[in-house]
């Protein structure tokens, strides 16, 4: 079995109407996985059923062996999974250590290792340690962000759209930092508007249409898809 | 609009005041009733902001006061001497201040922004201060000197007292125009603490304003829109209607004249309700829902929504004006000191909200239950107190500690009334729709 | 002209009555920002809660006269502080599990939190004058003057006299113990650092394993503490009357937002700012200048730019052109 692997899963928010209709999405450690496709598939919403922040009907959620389809998105943070949101993601009036240490609020041992590897991981964030994460810019807040899901030491991490609205080099700059993460060997599950790039350095891509698997495959053979290239890449 | 709880809700009403008419007095129960239907133009005027806009008023005890304070200048006698003592160079000190701030407004408008702009500014407010202070305060002095056990302010215009209800309501819609200016748009709790401040301000004003209202030496003996008590008792036709149904006069008197005002409020507050009925249904009152159920969609749709804000806060407070004017003809009296904001305009959001904000006749209900509470928490306190000790001797230190006390259990009650009705219906009694 | 002279009269009637009352304006601002912050809403309830806790310590002053028990030259009211602190945490945190929890789980917007709030302060209103009714009283005992103003005189031989109470002294230490002790707190510890995180992004912060009802809690103690000790102070210098300290919730607002809602610092700086802007503004300057002017000269009037009794309006007209023109605040509080 997968380390994660979410299965069929079916649901929406709330009471509302189903979003994600059987979608599947699997994992292997240390492995990055994308999830494209055009807007409204559901990419973000898929994410965040992982994650526990929708009522999902039918379908299960198993992360390294056990079944976690039923636990808060906070339990499961205890679990082993991080979570970068898109937007929001910092505590903008703290400074960036301190946003550090409450990404390692639920921690009772010593976390200060962590806190190195992650300034080793991001020296930017090292070096902007003292300031608030506030008066940072998108990217260098994107990095804060990140570092501060890596502080309880998951093993799955998930980002929602991590590159919005920054530059593409600051988007190479921090495609290169996922990288640098799943290469100390975190699984990463990462949902993005620019699905060229993404699918370039993913191991595995999922293409969802209407909250559906449309396509799944590595990122490199679905870059060569002729098929996606055309409906969803442009060309 | 009208649900049929709603005539079921006003007749329990009518038996409330009727309860007190039976097991106090009729005199109460008028007194009651009067000033219930004052509260309740109070809560319409404050729910067309809240229910219908989603505005937070808590400035409404000024607009009451401002109520209060138009039925001094309208109807009392001018006080010539203070006239001829300072009057015209009181009114022209008034006139600079407006003057100044007008040229300051300009000046900040007209001018480059920068420094120069800043400064001028300044310079025009405090040199305009100045001015002002010289102007105003030997006319101040002079007002207050004339006649000051009795007198010692300029009076009124000597208009008819009913005059001053409309008055009243454009006295308050000019300070709500003002406030509304410069704080709607802000944050709703930005414009909560704007008109608490404007609230306290006036207040103050008509305190320390002795050559306006003669501070707290209050104005006494306003004229009425009703005959005199003891005039009806000398009153050939009066004495000979009491012996017919075979009541005392003194009495009868008293209540004939209550039921003169309670027919008076009636009207306005029919008048009022069939206006706000008919303004709501159109399509001013569905645009106004709209703004308060989705502001940055009607925004979207092109509306100003601040301008159509401005409208409705600017005639809630009228309303309140009015109310207030009427409020201090029923008194006879202009008392500053009395204006309370736990009073006028915290009582009154409790009566809005137990009503059913969004709902006129829930506002009109909300206003009379909630005074009839207000008024008869304290006597119902007292007698179940009576019981409850009635074990107890006399003179008892425990009972009249706790018949001391009593009188605050009003003030609980609200409170506890609010927390209830928000926790369990939040609605109110009847519901907006 | 007559420098000197003229820096005394204001020091004695300017300087030091404005540092106290800021003090005490700031404390009670730092309680009114901190709810704002954590609980979202503008607790019209805090003048309240600022007077429960000032009864409590009356009370108990008053229990601790009667036993012979005092702190010699200080007032016995720092020894009972603790109980009205104890008090009005009590109260609070009932207050809000049987009030305003309700509404935190039902997700309702921050102007029905008002109004509840404006309910919880009818509630307390009526409680406070049941128990204490509504006379003014002082509890202030112990020594009054740290510097009498005939001493002054004599010291330095000047004509004008500086007078300092031990309760204007005691506002201004216990006002910086009481800062850095927050400061301290909320920079420096777990649970502080966790409740700034909770106000600066509620989401996050859950995501992060905070427990929203401990920050929560936390807040109210922290809240009782510095409304009891804003109350007492103000007590203390003045006297005590519940309803004054219902008055006092518009320069607390002012200070509160004039220095940015949500900030701390802004809460002090606000405070300090009303403060000296109100006393300043109601000062009758005709000593000072006076003083300042050509010998034997003095002007006519009383020199007083507003009577008194507007003092209300001066924080009124500052909180307006500081949300006309600065609308976060001077310390960029929050906007939402």
């Amino acid at each position: 079995m997968s380390f994660l692997s979410a299965t069929k899963m079916t649901g929406g928010y709330g009471a509302g109407p189903d979003i994600l209709h059987e979608l599947d999405l699997t994992v292997e450690k240390g492995e990055i996985a994308v999830i494209v496709g055009p807007n409204g598939a559901g990419k973000s919403t898929g994410m965040k059923a992982v994650f526990g922040m929708l009522n999902l009907r039918e379908g299960s959620v198993v992360l390294d062996g056990k079944d976690i389809t039923t636990l808060s998105p906070q339990e499961r943070v205890h679990m082993g999974m991080g979570f970068v949101p898109q937007v929001r993601n910092i505590f903008p009036t703290m400074s960036v250590r301190e946003n550090l240490e409450m990404g390692a609020f639920i921690r009772n041992d010593d976390y200060e290792k962590t806190i190195e590897q992650v300034y080793e991981l991001f020296p930017a964030v090292y070096e902007k340690r003292d300031q608030n994460a506030g008066e940072l810019s998108g990217g260098q807040r994107q990095q804060v962000a990140v570092g501060r899901a890596l502080m309880t030491q998951p093993k799955l991490l998930m980002l929602d759209e991590p590159t919005a609205g920054v530059s593409p080099i600051v988007m190479d700059e921090l495609f290169d930092r996922i990288i640098e993460v799943a290469k100390t060997g975190i699984s990463i599950l990462m949902v993005e508007q620019n699905a060229r790039q993404a699918l370039e350095i993913a191991d595995k891509g999922y293409v969802l249409v209407q909250g559906r698997n449309a396509y799944t495959d590595t990122g490199e053979a679905l870059l060569a898809n002729p098929e996606v290239r055309r409906t969803f890449l442009g060309g | 609009m009208m649900q049929s709880r709603t005539p079921i809700y006003f007749a329990l009403m009518g038996v409330l005041i009727l309860g007190v008419g039976i097991f106090e007095s009729w005199n109460n129960a008028l007194f009651v009733l009067n000033f219930g239907l004052i509260s309740a133009i109070m809560a319409l005027g404050v729910n067309l902001q809240w229910g219908y806009a989603g505005l937070f008023n808590v400035g409404v005890v000024g607009f009451v006061a401002l109520g209060g304070l138009s039925v001094v200048l309208t109807s009392m006698a001018p006080v010539s001497p203070a006239w001829e003592a300072g009057g015209p160079r009181a009114l022209l000190a008034l006139l600079v201040a407006v003057g100044v701030i007008v040229a300051a407004i300009m000046a900040w408008k007209k001018m480059a922004k920068g420094k120069v702009r800043g400064l001028t500014v300044g310079a025009i407010l405090i040199v305009g201060f100045f001015i002002f202070r010289a102007l105003f305060d030997p006319a101040v002095a002079a007002i207050e000197a004339v006649n000051s056990a009795q007198e010692g302010y300029l009076g009124g215009l000597g208009l008819p007292v009913l005059l001053a209800w409309p008055v009243g309501g454009l006295f308050a819609a000019g300070a709500a125009w003002l406030i509304g200016k410069t704080a709607l748009g802000l944050r709703s709790d930005y414009l909560a603490i704007a008109t608490l401040g404007i609230g306290e301000i006036i207040i103050a004003v008509l305190k320390n304003e002795d050559w306006l209202t003669r501070g707290v030496k209050n104005v006494n003996g306003l004229p009425r829109p009703v005959p005199y008590e003891v005039d009806l008792q000398q009153s050939e036709t009066f004495l000979n209607l009491m012996a017919s149904i075979g009541a005392d006069p003194v009495t009868g008197s008293s209540i004939f004249v209550k039921l003169c005002y309670a027919a008076l409020f009636l009207a306005v507050i029919i008048g009022l309700v069939t206006l706000m009925q008919l303004a709501l249904n159109s399509p001013w009152g569905r645009m106004m829902r709209a703004i308060r159920d989705n502001e940055t969609a009607c925004e979207a749709m092109g509306k100003d929504v601040t301008a159509r804000h401005l409208q409705i806060f600017v005639l809630g407070a009228a309303i309140c004006g009015i109310a207030g004017a009427m409020m201090t003809t029923l008194d006879g009296q202009l008392t500053p000191a009395s204006y309370q904001p736990l009073r006028f305009t915290f009582l009154v959001w409790v009566m809005v909200i137990v009503g059913g904000s969004g709902n006129n006749w829930g506002a009109v209900l909300g206003g009379m239950f909630i005074w009839f509470l207000w008024v008869e928490v304290e006597p119902i306190s007292i007698f179940l107190v009576e019981i409850v000790t009635s074990g107890l001797a006399e003179d008892s230190a425990l009972r009249d500690g706790i018949l001391d006390r009593v009188v605050y259990m009003r003030h609980l009650t609200m409170g506890l009334i609010l927390l209830l009705v928000l926790r369990f219906s939040p609605r109110g009694l009847l519901p907006e729709k | 002209m007559d420098f000197l002279n003229a820096l005394v009269a204001f020091t004695n009637f300017v300087i030091v009555p404005a540092s106290a009352y800021g003090a005490q304006l700031a404390i009670g601002a730092l309680g009114v920002t901190l709810i704002y912050g954590i609980l979202r809403f503008s607790n019209f309830a805090h003048g309240e809660t600022m007077a429960f806790g000032t009864m409590v310590v009356l009370l108990v002053t008053g229990l601790f006269q009667q036993w012979g028990i005092s702190l010699g030259p200080l007032p016995t009211a720092l020894l009972a502080l603790p109980f009205g602190i104890a008090a009005a945490a009590a109260l609070v945190l009932f207050t809000d599990k049987t009030v305003y929890k309700f509404y935190r789980r039902v997700k309702a917007a921050p102007v029905m939190l008002v109004i509840v709030s404006m309910g919880v302060m009818f509630m307390m209103n009526g409680i406070l004058r049941m128990i204490i009714g509504t006379d003014d009283r002082r509890f202030a005992d112990g020594e009054r003057f740290i510097i009498r103003a005939r001493d002054f005189k004599e010291w330095t031989g000047l004509s004008e006299g500086l007078a300092i109470r031990t309760t204007q002294v005691l506002t201004i230490v216990v006002a910086l113990i009481t800062v850095a002790l927050l400061f301290w707190f909320l920079n420096k510890t777990r649970t502080g650092k966790s409740m700034r995180a909770y106000s600066d992004n509620e989401d996050l912060a859950l995501l992060s394993g905070i427990n929203p009802e401990r920050v929560v809690m936390i807040t109210w103690l922290v809240v009782a503490a510095l409304a009891t000790v804003a109350g007492t102070l103000y007590g203390l210098d003045k006297s005590f009357k519940p309803f004054v300290y219902m008055q006092l919730l518009l320069p607390i607002f002012a200070s509160a937002i004039v220095g940015g809602l949500g900030s701390p610092l802004g809460a002090i700086a606000g405070g300090f700012v009303i403060a000296f802007s109100e006393i300043t503004l109601t000062y009758a300057f005709k000593k000072v200048v006076t003083y300042l002017g050509p010998d034997g000269w003095s002007p006519d009037g009383l020199v007083q730019l507003l009577s008194t009794d507007y003092k209300f309006a001066v924080s009124f007209a500052i909180l307006i052109i500081v949300l006309l023109f600065k609308p976060t605040g001077l310390f960029k509080g929050k906007s939402v």
